[in-house]
């Protein structure tokens, strides 16, 4: 998956590699809380017993993922900022069953 | 014994013992055959660069840059869990769950690197990992619906390498 918006330069480095950063915006940070559906709840108990991926669950936190970053990038562009650097994501578990995504970075302006 | 007390005592030992030889079966083949997935690919991604390094070679040349990423959840399956509870009475290595994170984090890279290339980048740098632990809904909250695997960099587009 391709984080990010073709209007935004998004990077987990401290510079944008073969950019120049111009101006500093702040720190922007996007979030969201899912929680998993019950349907998805019983397929991984059926995948417990013999292991291996639980697809539904990581398409759960990818979808979550990009919409954490997508609001992210959204503040970053009501600054008029046109790169998120040295972007960072945390996952927490909030309660049982619900989790919070969480994607944070700085906006610059970059040339 | 009655048929009433053999079902009985099938239901209480004979039951989870079914279950765990089966898990183990099943879970060593899902294993193996990841294995020789992850190395066939990986073999295939010889020659895409993925560093852990922020600053790139001083002569490539970048054209265009942006974020990556690649994820998985997997299970504790029910006989890693079994054998990993019966390992944590006598302190030690747990084998039974190395081979997975193992397996689950050169998946993530692999995703990772994959989605990179689809999107026509170079190279990754920068890249990242983590682990986190999904509870479970069920019950307490203190059981583990899965482990998530994430890795995500900056991938790179180059003029010039």
């Amino acid at each position: 998956m391709s984080l990010g918006a073709s209007d935004i330069l998004i990077s987990n480095t401290e510079l944008v590699p073969g950019r120049e950063i111009v101006e500093f915006y702040g720190v922007v940070t996007g979030n969201t809380v899912r929680a998993k559906h019950i349907g998805r709840d019983i397929m991984a108990g059926l995948k417990n017993v013999v292991g291996g991926e639980l697809v539904g669950y990581t398409e759960l936190l990818q979808d979550s993922r990009q919409e954490a970053t997508e609001r992210m990038i959204e503040q970053a562009r009501s600054m008029g900022a046109n790169a998120v650097v040295n972007v960072r994501f945390a996952t927490s578990s909030i309660s049982q069953g619900a989790a919070e995504l969480f994607a944070y970075g700085t906006a610059v302006r970059v040339r | 014994m009655s048929g009433g007390q053999a079902l009985d005592l099938f239901f209480s030992i004979g039951f989870p013992i079914v279950l765990l030889v089966f898990a183990y079966l099943i879970g060593s083949l899902i294993e193996r055959r990841h294995f020789a997935n992850i190395r066939k690919r990986e073999s295939a991604l010889r020659g895409f660069p993925l560093t852990t390094f922020e600053r790139l070679p001083e002569r490539w040349r970048v054209s265009n840059a942006g974020l990556v990423s690649g994820s998985i959840v997997v299970s504790l399956d029910y006989f890693k869990r079994v054998i990993a509870g019966l390992r944590a009475i006598v302190g030690g290595r747990v084998k039974t769950y190395e081979p997975l994170l193992e397996r689950a984090r050169r998946e993530a890279l692999l995703r990772m690197a994959e989605n990179a290339r689809r999107a026509g980048y170079d190279a990754v740098v920068n890249v990242r990992l983590e682990t986190s632990r999904l509870a479970n809904a069920a019950g307490n909250g203190n059981g583990t619906a899965g482990v998530e695997m994430l890795a995500f960099g900056t991938a790179v587009k180059l003029d010039r390498r």
